[in-house]
């Protein structure tokens, strides 16, 4: 659907050079929800603005279904833009324009008639649950509001593809949950292909399939978001997933009684919900010290960690991790007393 | 009492006259000029720094002179445009002159205003350079746009008397041929104080106009 081949982005401004983006290369599927993460200057937005070329690649291809739009001119580009909607931070709607001419605004620039302009609108507004607003100046909507608008307006030319540059990140978490459920059902019921990018976690866990963690222009993990929650491989992707989780085991305190081992358990789909904690002490001589623990409800499964400190001889805990071992639970060990 | 509004009435519709096709030759010229301005600037829709610095130069000089001296420069462009150099027909070519810089740096400032998110926006949309001039930038910085045109009336007014120096006809031509030349205070302050009225109503309009769109938004 969308292939990122080799891409990459310098500013030149003044004197200096900035890489903001290296060397990139990865697969977006069709109908999937892409996520980008990364902290602040990593080179999310111009990763995402390459794909409509708001920002020109200074290396590199982009096909998109095959096209490399790398290499359209201007009047092609337009009618590229026409099939991919954006949505933005701040919202970025026409101020004087009422809700439904601001809907209605791509519709015009694609030269759409009047009357089926009206019907489109009407329907898009209704799917944001936003009918009654159809009337109002964008200044006397909430933030959600606006950026209901701003998906109705992004989806106004039926697009095969959604941009969403860090939609959620001036909202507070409520309206940030409905905003992304609402991408989350347009995305199954158009299937839309959703490329969006946040600095945070919890986005990626409510509407994410995979997700990409970038880094000083370079992207640093890529896989399922499941995968990447139980078992991130890097420091920067091992932070953002601590960030949701409730507690980071650097931050427990716990006795450091000798022979005893602090592991960490890293359960994923069904293995959340087996005895693993009780069995383990039935069946070998130890003690089971639970220390902390958390369950993240993803979009196709839940993972969860379990912070446990395990007394007892060393023979017989090492037997008891690699029955943890053949009943497929990762784990590690965080102390070794 | 009728002698003064026969004296009055002819002169106040002159300047009227004089202000607003002068205004409007100056929005004409000026608009295009102002949004080159805007869209030929760096990280806009056209950029273009040598046709931007050049025409950013030529509206500073042109602005730098003053109006008492460019109306007797532009003389012959007067003499060549509406055949004379005298009378309300014949100030409107310094007047318009003068203003149209004017009205370009006040269109560049206005829409230089509009958030370049919303200009990204439409860009994202797929919308055209005229589609984002004329059913973006422009809608969008209209209450400015509106309060920078209530200024240039004002300052038209302003230079319309001064072209009545010279012979142009008009309210401040007909305050200082009978205050000053033939000391008949009571005509020279009634044209004054119809200027003061005319500027206030323009004023007043230009306000409510912009308040209402602004109530709008
Ligand atoms: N127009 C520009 N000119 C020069 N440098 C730029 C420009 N835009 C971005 N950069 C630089 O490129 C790098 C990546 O910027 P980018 O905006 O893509 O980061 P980001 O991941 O979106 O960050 P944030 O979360 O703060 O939005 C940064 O170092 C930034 O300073
Ligand atoms: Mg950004």
């Amino acid at each position: 659907m969308i292939s990122i081949k080799n891409l990459s982005k310098k500013y030149t401004s003044e004197n200096k050079i900035v890489n903001a983006l290296n060397h990139i290369n990865f697969e977006i599927k069709k109908g999937e929800i892409f996520g980008i993460i990364g902290l602040s200057g990593a080179g999310k937005s111009t990763l995402i603005r390459c794909i409509n070329r708001l920002e020109e690649p200074s290396e590199g291809n982009i096909f998109i279904n095959g096209v490399d739009i790398t290499k359209l001119n201007k009047k092609e580009l337009r009618d590229l833009r026409k099939r991919i909607g954006m949505i933005f931070q701040h919202f970025n709607l026409l101020d004087s324009k009422t809700v439904f001419d601001n809907v209605a605004f791509p519709l015009q620039v694609s030269g759409f008639k009047k009357s089926e302009i009206k019907e489109r609108v009407e329907r898009l507004l209704s799917l944001v649950e936003l009918s009654d607003k159809k009337d109002e100046y964008p200044s006397q909507l909430s933030g959600g509001q606006k950026q209901r608008v701003a998906i109705a307006r992004a989806l106004a030319n039926n697009p095969d593809i959604l941009l969403s540059d860090e939609a959620t990140s001036s909202l507070d978490p409520k309206t940030t949950k409905s905003i992304l459920s609402l991408i989350k059902k347009i995305s199954n019921e158009f299937n839309l292909t959703v490329v969006l990018i946040t600095h945070e976690m919890e986005v990626i866990k409510q509407i994410c399939d995979r997700v990409a963690v970038i880094e000083d222009g370079e992207i640093i993990e890529l896989d399922t978001v499941e995968r990447i929650f139980s078992n991130p491989k890097t420091e920067t992707t091992k932070s953002f997933v601590s960030s949701i989780l409730n507690n980071s085991e650097n931050e427990i305190v716990y006795p450091k009684i000798p022979n005893s081992k602090v592991i960490k358990l890293n359960f994923l789909g069904d293995t959340v919900k087996k005895p693993i904690i009780s069995q383990m002490i039935k069946n070998f001589s130890i003690d089971v010290n639970i220390l902390s623990g958390n369950i993240n409800e993803l979009q196709t499964t839940s993972v969860g960690n379990l912070l446990v400190q395990i007394l007892g001889k060393d023979k017989d805990v090492n037997k008891a991790l690699n029955w943890l071992k053949k009943e497929e639970i990762r784990w590690e060990v965080i102390w070794n007393g | 009492m009728v002698k003064y509004i026969d004296l009055l009435l002819p002169t106040l519709l002159e300047t009227i006259y004089m202000v607003s096709v002068s205004t409007l030759s100056a929005i004409l010229l000026g608009f295009p000029l102002g949004i080159l301005l805007v869209i030929t600037e760096k990280g806009n829709i056209l950029e273009n720094q040598s046709i931007n610095s050049s025409l950013s130069l030529i509206i500073n000089i042109s602005r730098s002179f003053p109006f008492i001296i460019l109306m007797i420069l532009v003389f012959p462009l007067s003499r060549l445009i509406v055949g004379t150099t005298i009378g309300t027909t014949a100030s409107i070519v310094p007047l318009a002159i003068a203003a149209t810089p004017f009205v370009a740096r006040i269109v560049e400032n206005s829409l230089k205003e509009v958030d370049k998110g919303i200009i990204e926006a439409a860009e994202a949309m797929g919308a055209n350079n005229f589609q984002i001039i004329f059913k973006v930038l422009l809608p969008e910085a209209m209450p400015s746009l509106i309060l920078g045109i209530t200024l240039t009336i004002i300052n038209l007014i302003g230079y319309s008397a001064m072209a009545g120096a010279i012979g142009g006809g008009g309210l401040g031509d007909l305050a200082i041929r009978y205050g000053l030349y033939r000391f008949k205070t009571d005509i020279m302050i009634a044209s004054v104080l119809l200027i003061i009225l005319l500027v206030q109503i323009v004023q007043l309009t230009g306000n409510k106009l912009a308040t209402v769109l602004n109530k709008k938004r």
